[in-house]
This record gives structure tokens, sequence and C-alpha cells, in this order.
């Protein structure tokens, strides 16, 4: 092991200045610029939220479809996503969002259309809207947060809150006999025939996160061809509510989300 | 093999510090500064000149603070290789 030595800012400096290759032709990676605001999220800390905004909006910038694209936002923590995505956005009313989005595709066909919610909008309040949307096959692509718990009001339990997963509303567990199981709303809409592609994706890993792009990447381009619904659930973290730190939070998905909420695909064009 | 250089440059005041960068760097070149910034964050500093530009830490970084940045290895093309000398011979050129 190294040992590792805190370098101040002067000194930091200095290395940069010594023989910098921060030039532009070396740039790997860089936020997207046109597609996202420079402001601040108002995320918590290490919220899957941002990661998947920032992936949104790369995926709008390397398509070129800044101009063509129209989200809606839901009602939760992402609330506020058109203050950060720099695209035609719409609100809706709490697990209204693909209903509202239905409402846009079909008055304006040539746009791609996509809600953004979260699981107490979709999988609660917003059941029947997202079956009915996905059943009727519309042309849209839906993100679904799932973090296991309302975030925005503080940690109430969820219809997707894991077994003896304990929240402000379920303060000794997640108890299966009273309170249901923990809904598959992605397993239950890929049994539907108007659903086109159906998978479940992550954010926690860089692995993930690349495979996360090319869902997103790929929605878009079905949705070009009016394939009907598309369906990316991501399987996401809420270090506040669920009282840990950003790191262990995500290493509490990979242990127990992820058993119950298993990553792949649930239904492809090709029918793997 | 030459080891990839990379280089990353932090926008100190959108860091949030949480640390997710650190967890997925291979290198171990991130640490948590001293200092916090105008948010009141310890923000994410470069601790070790080891870099590979992998995008590790930008992939997973859910505020969009880091520009990673690899060094393109034009400088050091390999144009032949002799063998049956006394040893390997390698002739490089710089441009
Ligand atoms: C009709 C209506 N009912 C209830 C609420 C209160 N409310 C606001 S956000 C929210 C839950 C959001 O949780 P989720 O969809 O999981 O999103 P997250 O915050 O976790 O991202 C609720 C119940 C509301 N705004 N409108
Ligand atoms: S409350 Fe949870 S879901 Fe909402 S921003 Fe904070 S960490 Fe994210
Ligand atoms: S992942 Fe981003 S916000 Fe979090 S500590 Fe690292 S640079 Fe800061
Ligand atoms: S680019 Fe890779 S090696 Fe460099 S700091 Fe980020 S994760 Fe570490």
């Amino acid at each position: 092991m190294s040992e590792k030595k805190m370098l101040d800012d002067q000194h930091y400096e200095e290395m940069i200045q010594e023989e910098s290759i921060c030039i532009n032709d070396n740039i790997v990676y860089e936020a997207p610029k046109s597609a996202l605001y420079d402001t601040p999220m108002h995320y918590c800390p290490g919220c899957g939220h941002g990661v998947v905004h920032r992936l949104l909006a790369e995926v709008i910038e390397e398509m070129g479809i800044l101009n063509d694209v129209i989200g809606v936002a839901p009602v939760g923590c992402s609330v506020l996503a058109y203050n950060y995505l720099n695209i035609d956005m719409s609100e809706a009313a709490h697990g209204r969002a693909s209903a509202v989005a239905t409402g846009i595709k079909r008055v304006l066909p040539e746009k791609l259309v996509f809600s953004y919610q979260g699981d107490g909008d979709l999988a609660a309040i917003g059941t029947g809207e997202t079956i009915h949307t996905c059943n009727r096959g519309e042309n849209i692509l839906i993100i679904f947060i799932n973090n296991g718990i309302y975030g925005m009001t503080g940690g109430q339990m969820a219809p997707t809150t894991l077994p003896d997963m304990k929240s402000t509303t379920s303060p000794f567990g997640r108890d299966v006999i009273t309170m249901g199981a923990p809904l598959k709303m992605t397993d239950l809409v890929a049994q539907l025939p108007g659903t086109y592609y159906v998978t479940r994706q992550s954010v926690h890993k860089p692995t993930n996160v690349r495979k996360m792009k090319k869902a997103i990447q790929k929605s878009f381009e079905y949705q070009k061809q009016n394939k009907g619904t598309c369906f990316i659930e991501v399987v996401s973290n809420c270090p506040s509510n669920w009282k840990m730190t950003p790191v262990e939070s995500n290493k509490w998905l990979e242990d127990n989300m992820l058993p119950y909420y298993p990553l792949g695909d649930l239904k492809t064009p090709d029918g793997k | 093999m030459a080891k990839v250089k990379g280089d990353i440059v932090i926008d100190i005041e959108k860091c949030k510090g949480c640390e997710l960068c650190i967890a997925a760097c291979p290198q171990g070149t991130l640490e948590k500064s001293k200092h916090v910034n105008q948010k009141g964050y310890l923000y994410i500093v470069k601790v070790e000149d080891n870099c590979t530009g992998c995008a590790n830490c930008a992939l997973v970084c859910p505020d969009a603070v880091i520009t990673v940045y690899r060094q393109t290895s034009k400088a050091k093309q390999q144009v032949a290789k002799i063998s049956n000398v006394t040893g390997d011979l390698t002739v490089t050129v710089k441009e």
C-alpha cells in the first residue's frame, strides 16, 4: 500500500501545470453541455436521480434530438427535472405522467416523448395509468426510478418497499401478510402486448451506468420506429431515507434490492 | 505496455462529497479534501498521480462534476519491430 499524502491546493495546481494533458483533444468524458443546465441539482448527495438525468442529457445530445424530445416530470423528488434538463417538459399530477405523455404524443406524434417517474408515483397512485398506457402500447418511453420508498415526502412505504424493510409507515419492517409483497411493476408490464422493450437497469456501478445509457438509446430508436411502449426500471437508491451514506446505500442496493429486482431485459424485440 | 496516462478536472463547487467516485476509482486516485466548498460539502481532490482516464468516477457521479482526459499515444507509435538481432529491438519515432 502506498502512503497517501494529501496535496494542498497549491501543490495540486503545480502538478497540473507541470505537464497538463487536460486539453480538449484528450477529453474522454465531459458532462453534457447543451441538454443539461450547469446548475447544481437539489438532489441529496449520491442520489441516483442525478445520474439518470445526466444519462438522458447525454443520449439526447448524442442523438441530436434536443429539439425533438418532450419529457413529463412526476410528483416526487424529480418534480423539478425541468430545471435541469434543457428540453421541453411538462409537469403532471401525481401518478399521471404516462397519461399526460400519451396526450402529448398523440397530438405531436413526430416528437419523442418520455415520462420520468418514481415508484410512489408510478406504482402506487399511478398504477392504473401506467398499466393502461402500456396496454394501449403508447409510443412513449417510461423511465421508472425504483428506490423502494417515497423519497420526497420523507421515506414512507411504497409498493416497492422490500419485505421487512423499515420505513416511516412500516417502522417494524414491511409485513407481507398485511401489507402485501413488493409489486414488480416491470414484470407486470412485460406481460402486456403493448410493450415493446422492457428492461431493468441500475446506475450504481460504472458498467451498469453504461448499460443504462444503451437502454435509453435503444428506447428512443424504437420510438422513432413507432414500435410501442418502452419501459425502463432503474433500481436506485435513496441514501437520505434509507439513512445510509451513499456508498453504503449502493452496497445495500446490491445486497438487498437486486436479488428481489434482478437486472436485465424482460422483453426485447427478438424475444430473448 | 506503457501505462495509459489520464487526468481529471473536478468542478469542486458542484461536488456534494458523496464519495461514490472514490468507491468507483480502481486506482485510488481520489480522496476527500479537508476543505469545504461554498455549499459546505467536503469536496473531492486528486491525491495520487496515477489516474488512467478510465472515466469510472465521472460515470457514477450524480452531479456531473468530473471531466476526464486521457493522453493520446500518437507520440509513441511503434513503427517497426526488428527481430533476431541480438535481442529484440523496437524502433519508435516521435512526430
Ligand atoms: C395527489 C397527491 N397525493 C400525494 C401527494 C404527496 N406526495 C408528494 S411526492 C410523493 C411520493 C413520491 O415518491 P416517489 O414517486 O417514490 O418518488 P421519489 O421522491 O422517491 O423520487 C407523495 C405521496 C401529492 N403531491 N399529490
Ligand atoms: S430523498 Fe432520496 S430520492 Fe429524494 S433526492 Fe434525496 S436521496 Fe434522492
Ligand atoms: S461522485 Fe461527484 S458529487 Fe460525489 S463526491 Fe465524487 S465528484 Fe463529488
Ligand atoms: S478516471 Fe479512472 S483512474 Fe482516473 S480518477 Fe477517475 S476513476 Fe480514477
